[in-house]
């Protein structure tokens, strides 16, 4: 079996890289999307952190 | 207890006569809605008879659902839905009672509304009413399950729209067998399964779904 | 406290399961990416055509994790919701909205695979078929869930009022799916079986739990990764949290 035979799956390639296409998108998306929240939220924190930071000197 | 319930009931239905505007709203959406739909398709008696039974069912749907917010909204905003929570009677009871008027006022006018719209498409005799028995069947189930919605999206804002993406989906299996049944009787299949189907399901509403507002009720007002 | 037995509770905590969830990752993460490839080579290189469907068929080693996985996550997306409810444990509420995306994905995906199948198979995109019209349902009660959940401001109050709609749901899911069953039996003109599929080669049946298994560790993965983002929103006002991260800092 050729390569080219292979992603022409026979006439549907169309069909099943499609399936597989989006499937493997959709994943990455979410996982890109997962990492992002996470960006956010550590990036929020270390805001807190810092400010916190500062008043427990003012206080010092 | 019956007392509480009983004056539950009349309290609802007496605010309800003062606003009878908003009673007529839901039923004139429903003829409104249901007379769109020859205008939409045409006016081929033949295709409008097929297609009645699942019209009138998903305007009787999408009715009962616009007038959702007012099951809980004006004693929420009005802050009698608090004192509600509070009184000794079980909760669930209390939103059964309300249900119970709310659908006084916007399923049961529905219902007798129903077989006018059906001769418009064509129903008649035994079609016709056995429409009417599934309306009478369903219409309290689907305001039983939509208090759930209500009760959960109390108070928030959108709530209206956000009540139809929770509820709709939870309204198929009543949509199947009213609309079915129907179906079934005119193709000399009879409709007695789908109305005991129908029947059980509106059994099993009425168990369940005044504790799942109950619940959602204390949860919203937490 | 007593020494004796595990106290799992001890993992219900956030504070606890942070970590812990942190180090399960990549674990999952890893089995995910290596059960992937050896179902894609399976599915792919090993598994013959069908000889009614040709190539068409392998599609199905994504559509019915796919599938398989939208229905589990729901019902274990209750399950948790309800645990919230009944123990008022944190965790597992966050857990609950960490598992609806990835629910809905997997819907989308079923969905989306299947009219890619139906398309050369039945020459349809969509057919109002029993099983496609409960996943588009299903799909229906994920997006009330999650948009129940964004609309609440309180996440506590988001939590509690979305994990009842879970229950609501999964308990009229029988009930949806026989009355969809139902109206497709009586409507025979939709109806197309699946289930007279040929038997399947054992090498087509290792491709699909193969891949099954890889979704499996793929959500776990990716769930964990989402309740860990969850945990840090609703407790970054705790001492903890602070602490944990000059930890992983280090």
């Amino acid at each position: 079996m050729s390569w080219s035979e292979f992603w022409a799956m026979g006439g549907y390639g169309a069909y099943v890289w499609g399936s597989y296409g989006v499937a493997l998108l959709l994943m990455l998306m979410e996982v890109w999307r997962v990492r992002q929240r996470r960006r956010t939220i550590l990036h929020r924190l270390g805001r807190i952190q810092r400010r916190s930071g500062r008043r427990v000197e003012h206080e010092a | 207890m019956w007392a509480a319930l009983r004056s539950m009931v009349m309290r609802d239905l007496t605010l309800a006569v003062r606003r009878v505007a908003d009673v007529l709203t839901t039923l004139f959406f429903f003829v409104i809605v249901v007379s769109l739909f020859p205008l939409g398709v045409g006016p081929e008696m033949e295709t409008l008879r097929v297609i009645a039974p699942g019209v009138v069912w998903v305007a009787a749907i999408l009715a009962s659902m616009l007038a959702l917010g007012r099951l809980f909204g004006n004693d929420y905003s009005d802050g009698t839905l608090e004192q509600i929570l509070l009184a000794p009677q079980p909760l669930s009871l209390l939103v059964a009672a309300k249900v119970l008027a709310h659908w006084l006022v916007t399923g049961l006018p529905l219902v007798l509304m129903a077989p006018l719209l059906g001769l418009q498409f064509g129903l008649e005799g035994e079609a016709l009413w056995t429409l009417w028995w599934t309306l009478l069947l369903g219409t309290p189930a689907i305001s039983l399950i939509g208090a759930v919605g209500a009760a959960l999206t109390l108070g928030l804002r959108g709530g209206s729209v956000l009540v139809s993406l929770l509820v709709l989906p939870l309204y198929i299996p009543v949509l199947i067998f009213g609309a079915g049944a129907v179906e079934a009787q005119v193709s000399g299949l009879g409709a007695t399964a789908h109305l005991s189907l129908l029947g059980a399901i509106a059994v099993l509403a009425l168990c369940f779904a005044p504790l799942a507002a109950a619940a959602a009720l204390r949860i919203s007002l937490d | 406290m007593s020494t004796t037995g595990i106290n799992w509770f001890k993992y219900s905590s956030p504070a606890t399961f942070y970590p812990l969830a942190g180090r399960m990752i990549p674990w999952f993460a890893g089995l995910a990416a290596v059960a992937t490839v050896a179902g894609l080579y399976l599915g792919f290189f090993v598994a013959p055509p069908d000889y009614q469907q040709g190539d068409a068929y392998r599609i199905m080693f994504i559509h019915v994790p796919a599938a398989w996985m939208s229905m589990f996550i729901y019902v274990v997306m209750a399950g948790y919701a309800a645990l919230g409810l009944i123990f008022n444990t944190r965790l597992s509420a966050m857990m609950a909205s960490a598992l609806a995306p990835t629910g809905a994905l997997f819907t989308f995906l079923a969905l989306w695979t299947g009219a890619l199948w139906g398309k050369p198979m039945w020459g349809t995109w969509w057919v109002w078929d029993a099983r496609l019209t409960s996943e588009l349902i299903l799909l229906f009660l994920y997006i009330g869930y999650m948009s129940l959940e964004a609309a609440i401001d309180d996440p506590r109050r988001a939590s509690r009022a979305s994990g009842l709609l879970a229950i609501v749901g999964v308990v009229n899911v029988p009930i949806i799916y026989y009355s969809v069953e139902w109206w497709n039996t009586l409507h025979q003109g939709a109806s197309i079986s699946f289930d007279k599929a040929p038997t399947m080669a054992d090498s087509m049946l290792a491709a699909l739990l193969v891949m099954t298994f890889a979704c499996w560790m793929y959500a776990i993965a990716v769930v964990l990764a989402r309740v860990r983002c969850i945990i840090l929103e609703r407790e970054r006002h705790s001492e903890w949290v602070l602490e944990v991260l000059e930890e992983e800092r280090r």
